[in-house]
């Protein structure tokens, strides 16, 4: 099953390694991990989309639980959560239909143009990594350029938060 | 008081109560040897080869209880060591490795001696730092210590720049008391309540089996566990880490599990019905297959370290806690229940397990003019009065050693269990004897391992730290021929040791005494001698019957009770069967 465990993590170089050394050293899935400093400069905040069954996710939690640098973590797929994944597409768009196309499909998705040229749209699309699996998918193939995604991040609702 | 890098961490080591530092130096350490070489309050012991730094270091924690602390210089310094480090922390052994490293400015430039030994360590320690502010030196050494020795322990490496340990750059130095991280809290109390529903659960037991391992002298928690397995009268088995924890000639101990344990044992745990694991990890020289492991048992399983509960086996009733304090909680409880042990079905347990007692799954037949191994181990034993710290290297010597070795007290019997390191038992028992002078101290290896380390008898000789060999000289590699033989019909695939030293000699060469043995005649007359001669290290080379092979043996996914016996084992069965009184 797909879970996603948040970490705050001593902002210290290595932890990261640390952290990832962990999933290749072990043998576990990593199916995508995001890190950026808090509001706190010495705490990282680090979301990691993994899946195992759940022997094996019990000693991820553990396992990470136990390195040095890992100040507190939280397994949200039990719990009432939000997940957001951030992705920029550069896509053809050359021509009067094909723009307008691009601009329709982009309107459904509430997808935003960030960057025009002659030739091409520069597209910034916020959401599940399912909606923008979808959005890749309705965009036809031979128009896509690149695509660029942050992994996902995650929040708990309400007013339960992982903090110190 | 105004210091320099190199004076703080040499004042932090005697602050800390570091008597003994097991080093070799180099470029990137020039500066900490310096200060070192003008005090004598820490002890240098000056290593042939930084594997033999660490293990050395790994011996003295596992003798003393008290950390083991290594210098070594960067690059090639560091990665020698990465054996010895590695071997402490699968066997979580308490461990400082300062490595030496290229001066800050210099790293990440493919400097002379530079290794990235933050990473190249990462996956074999607790933790480990890299110190980047002379003003944090003697907080992260603290951190060190700290994380070293606490919770479940492990090695842990502090790599320091050049720059860092520069004489003219002096800072305050203070000796940081305590220490705390915000991310680290190593102290786990077992749960009351588990405890209680653990403690039910054993006194509603028919074939109670209890299962111990180096948590137990990791927590210096022997006593409690003697007092805890006497108050029960239940049998008890421990690991090859947890010898001596329990008294190995005390009539409750059934001998050790697992791949190379008793018949009683191994026949014990696939037949109980209560298992409780105590400082164990459920490893899988223990457990044989894991889906036919104990399979009629409920299981407890007590563990400082939350990561090895159900990791491999499921715990019925986990409890995470420190093996001590669980057990002095547990007797507490013992003392209060209104349960009672159920003594019959005890007695009848205990039939049970003294009928596979008598089959003596470890009997051996002596031979004329051909030494045995065991009666090797047997005859050591004997003339240590079974009082001698006993290391070992890593193969059928090491099994015949936790076999044939009847271990009475905690911190005897050290050897790599986890990694399986050769060329462990010379180093390690050179720190052992660092330790206590006094004590004989023996290394059972094999021409294999020794061959390994066997650079340290020159550390032996500068030292003076008269350890006595054992060499079970069989000219194979014993174990690895012993599967060949089982699992690929005999095909010997370089295993032969030709072409070997004259042991004798060599031991002379290094300013030692050697002896040779080849008649069991001989044996206990060498071993005598050997051990007189108190203040000379003494190699014994006894050249041993070469297809002997260790048994009981569980092979590869086989259970507890499809062990492959000794052929003296299996006359015994088959008369026993004969005679219709095979249980």
């Amino acid at each position: 099953m797909r879970h996603i465990i948040s970490l705050l993590v001593e902002n210290e170089a290595g932890a990261l390694s640390r952290i990832s050394g962990l999933f290749s050293a072990r043998g576990y899935n990593i199916e995508s991990l995001t890190v950026a400093t808090t509001e706190d400069q010495t705490l990282s905040r680090m979301t990691i989309i993994t899946t195992g069954s759940d022997r094996i996710i019990e000693q991820i939690t553990k396992q990470l639980n136990k390195l040095v640098d890992v100040v507190k973590l939280q397994d949200f797929t039990e719990g009432n959560f939000i997940e957001r994944e951030m992705m920029f597409v550069k896509v053809k768009a050359d021509g009067e239909s094909q723009r307008a196309e691009v601009k329709r499909l982009s309107d459904i998705f509430r997808a935003r143009i960030i960057d025009v040229t002659d030739t091409t749209f520069c597209i910034e699309l916020t959401g599940a990594g399912d909606k923008l699996d979808a959005y890749i998918k309705a965009m036809h193939e031979n128009n896509i350029v690149e695509v660029v995604r942050s992994g996902s991040m995650g929040i708990m609702r309400g007013e339960k938060a992982l903090t110190l | 008081m105004e210091l320099s890098g190199s004076e703080i961490i040499i004042q932090f080591l005697k602050d800390e109560g570091v008597k003994h530092l097991f080093g070799y130096p180099g470029g990137a350490v020039l500066h900490i040897y310096d200060a070192l070489q003008k005090q004598d309050d820490v002890e240098h012991i000056l290593v042939r080869h930084e594997q033999g730094a660490t293990h050395a270091a790994d011996g003295y924690a596992r003798a003393t209880g008290k950390p083991g602390v290594c210098l070594v210089t960067s690059g090639p310094g560091a990665t020698n060591a990465i054996t010895g480090i590695a071997t402490a922390y699968m066997d979580s052994i308490p461990l400082v490795v300062l490595t030496g490293q290229v001066p800050s400015h210099a790293i990440g430039s493919d400097a002379f001696q530079e290794v990235d030994a933050v990473g190249v360590s990462r996956p074999c320690v607790k933790h480990n730092f890299l110190v980047k502010d002379l003003n944090k030196l003697a907080e992260t050494l603290k951190k060190a210590f700290y994380v070293a020795t606490t919770g479940r322990p492990g090695p842990v490496v502090v790599d320091i720049p050049k720059d860092i340990t520069a004489p003219h750059i002096k800072i305050p130095y203070q000796f940081p008391e305590k220490i705390e991280l915000r991310s680290y809290n190593p102290n786990f109390k077992g749960h009351p309540r588990q405890i209680k529903r653990a403690v039910e659960l054993l006194l509603n037991a028919r074939r109670p089996m209890i299962y111990t391992g180096g948590g137990i002298i990791l927590d210096n928690a022997s006593e409690e566990l003697r007092s805890f397995v006497r108050k029960l009268g239940y049998p008890i088995t421990q690991t090859l880490m947890g010898l001596g924890a329990f008294p190995g000639t005390d009539p409750l101990f059934i001998g050790m599990l697992g791949m190379h344990g008793t018949y009683e044992a191994n026949m014990a745990m696939h037949e109980c019905d209560v298992l409780i694991n105590i400082g164990a990890r459920f490893d899988d020289r223990i457990t044989g297959v894991t889906s036919k492991f104990c399979p009629y048992a409920q299981i407890i399983h007590i563990d400082i370290d939350p990561a090895s509960i159900s990791k491999t086996i499921n715990a019925d009733i986990p409890i995470v806690g420190g093996a001590k304090q669980v057990l002095v909680e547990m007797i507490k409880q013992l003392d209060q229940t209104e349960l009672k042990v159920d003594q019959n079905a005890l007695d009848a347990w205990w039939k049970t397990i003294k009928s596979w007692q008598s089959q003596k799954s470890f009997a051996y037949e002596k031979k004329k003019g051909l030494i045995q191994p065991q009666e090797a181990v047997e005859e050591l034993y004997k003339v240590t009065n079974g009082d001698a710290y006993i290391t070992s290297d890593v193969g059928q010597h090491q099994m015949y050693a936790a076999q044939f070795y009847h271990f009475d007290e905690p911190r005897r019997w050290i050897n790599s269990g986890g990694l399986g390191t050769m060329g462990f038992g010379l180093p390690a028992a050179m720190g052992v004897k660092l330790a206590f002078p006094d004590k004989d101290v023996a290394c059972v290896t094999g021409e294999g391992s020794i061959q390994m380390c066997i650079q340290e008898l020159s550390t032996c000789l500068q030292y003076d730290l008269p350890v006595k060999i054992i060499n079970l000289n069989n000219r194979y590699l014993g174990m690895v021929r012993q599967w060949q033989e089982f699992f690929y019909e005999k095909r010997y695939s370089h295993v032969y040791m030709d072409s070997l030293p004259d042991f004798v000699k060599l031991a002379e060469a290094y300013g030692h005494i050697g002896i040779l043995v080849e008649n069991p005649d001989d044996l206990h007359d060498a071993m005598v001698e050997a051990f007189k001669l108190k203040d000379r290290t003494v190699f014994l080379d006894i050249i041993t019957d070469q297809e002997a092979n260790v048994y009981p043996m569980i092979s590869a996914g086989k259970a507890h009770n499809e062990m492959d016996i000794s052929p003296l084992q299996q006359k015994v069965q088959a008369s026993l069967k004969a005679k219709g009184e095979l249980v």
